[in-house]
């Protein structure tokens, strides 16, 4: 690890003074993807900006029906937090399936959001990487990308997002609520992440002096008729090779509204507004499903050991949206696929 | 060390002892309990958040000590495995181990059992699916995993 230094942050406007005179510095909260990239040296922050003890701990609701959840809550936390559960239990679901409990323990909710993609070469130090040195090239392309995308993808890059949260935050239609020197912003989950394009060492359209402060959940948390179905290489403790999850909103046997996002396929929660609208008044049965997954994966690209992908993603939204209609969501402790 | 940059000191409690350190900011939770306070109980696998033999209790909940930056832990109240037994008593899970044969080479047992006794505090697991699901982030390269579950069971029982 490349030395660096270390200082608390006693408040929100602290910790952006702090960041203001330390150029290179990086927040540091949980830890848990931070702490592992600087042991490789892929991550080298000058200085790191504690703040963990900020009091952006609590999950509160809000004017509207909706939920703020600060962003230092821990995952486990919100996972098991009675509202989460009740209203949005699509999140709950996504939280418990990532991660280990003890991660889960360390890790928050602003981290989860900034967590960086865990392809191979991103890590490895001596193959080429556009999101460690732009330029460079991608060695995922026409190299190991079993992992990789198959959505939103470009020359330079086919990482995924690894998280789970926000594949739920999609549907969920979440806010993100930022503070920065030149004041707070609100940013819509759908636009926080980045796709790849030509400047892949960008996750995110969080500017680097700026702080994640709290996320906003609306009153619609499709408690009803949800899912979140991760298929992965092992059933517990794993990245997703596809997860999907879906919130549907029944009237009168046909679906008022759906929402659903894939995570493991992109540089982002994949959500796409054609293929949501097209289950919109129709009967919820597998020929709407398949017709929704057919949209939702028209433009999917495969790299070669990547390129199961494709039709495991098929299979996954016609799962998960069958689950989410019959009311049965995936459980995450019996890992029988209903 | 080289390249060691400054920071604060950090003061916090193990198994009850207290200690006030001065540390580079890079030393790990995990290096500090085995190299600075000579509680090797606490077992280095991976190092990288991915076997969870490095699981202590940080004021009271189950985290991966190798992932933890120690001068982030100031005034935190820390409990390893040296710590779970009372007076030379072990604690039920310790016993329970021993009961069930729950460990074949014992590496990731100190990590085993701290998560367990958080696992148990946190009180989300009942059946044998939820636990195995909830103990997931410890990996038993012996596949003691059976062995495991049923130990985890009884303590359960008793408390």
């Amino acid at each position: 690890m490349i030395g660096f230094e270390y200082a608390r942050a006693d408040s929100v406007a602290d910790a952006l003074r702090q960041m203001a005179v330390s150029p290179g510095a990086k927040f540091v909260a949980g830890g848990t993807n931070l702490v592992d990239l600087m042991k490789m040296d892929v991550e080298r922050p000058a200085k790191l900006i504690d703040v963990s003890k900020l009091p952006l701990d609590q999950v509160e609701e809000i004017a509207g029906g909706g939920l703020r959840i600060g962003a230092l809550v821990a995952n486990s936390d919100l996972a098991y937090h009675p509202l989460v559960e009740q209203r949005y239990p699509v999140l709950s679901r996504a939280l418990l399936a990532g991660a280990s409990q003890q991660l889960r323990n360390m890790a928050s909710v602003g981290g989860n959001l900034l967590q960086r993609t865990r392809c191979p070469y991103f890590y490895d130090l001596v193959t080429p990487c556009n999101k460690r040195e732009q330029g460079a090239g991608c060695s995922a392309v026409g190299g190991l990308n079993r992992m990789n995308a198959i959505l939103g993808t470009s020359e330079s890059c086919i990482a995924v997002h690894p998280s789970d949260m926000c594949v739920a935050l999609a549907v969920l239609e979440a806010t993100v609520r930022v503070t920065g020197p030149r004041g707070e912003r609100v940013i819509a989950l759908s636009d926080f992440h980045r796709l790849p394009g030509d400047t892949p060492q960008r996750d995110t359209n969080l500017e680097g002096d700026e702080l994640i402060t709290s996320v906003e959940l609306p009153a619609r948390g499709f408690a009803a008729n949800y899912t979140y179905l991760k298929i992965r290489d092992r059933l517990s403790y794993a990245f997703a090779l596809v997860s999907v999850a879906v919130g549907l909103e029944l009237e009168g046997g046909t679906i008022k509204q759906a929402r659903f996002a894939l995570g493991g396929v992109a540089h982002k929660p994949w959500r796409n507004a054609r293929a949501e609208a097209a289950l919109q008044g129709r009967a919820p049965d597998e020929a709407a499903f398949a017709a929704a997954a057919d949209l939702m994966l028209h433009e999917a690209r495969g790299f070669g050991h990547n390129t199961f992908k494709i039709d495991l993603a098929r299979r996954a939204i016609v799962r998960a949206l069958s689950q989410a209609a019959r009311g049965t969501p995936q459980s995450q402790s019996n890992k029988k696929i209903a | 060390m080289t390249d060691q940059k400054s920071a604060p000191p950090v003061t916090f409690t193990v198994n009850g002892a207290r200690h006030a350190l001065a540390l580079d900011p890079r030393s790990t939770l995990l290096d500090v309990l085995r190299d600075h306070l000579d509680l090797t109980g606490t077992k280095k696998g991976c190092d990288q958040g991915q076997c969870g033999a490095c699981t202590v209790l940080v004021d009271g909940r189950r985290v991966l000590s190798c992932l933890t930056l120690a001068v982030m832990k100031d005034g935190a109240t820390i409990t390893t495995v040296e710590g779970l037994a009372k007076d030379g008593t072990p604690h039920p899970l310790q016993q329970a181990f021993i009961d069930h044969d729950a460990f074949q080479c014992g590496y990731c047992t100190p990590g085993q059992l701290c998560s367990a006794v958080g696992l148990i505090a946190e009180g989300k697991a009942t059946t044998a699916d939820e636990i195995r699901e909830l103990m997931s982030g410890n990996i038993c390269r012996c596949g003691a995993y059976p062995n495991i579950v049923a130990a985890i069971q009884q303590a359960m029982g008793q408390s």
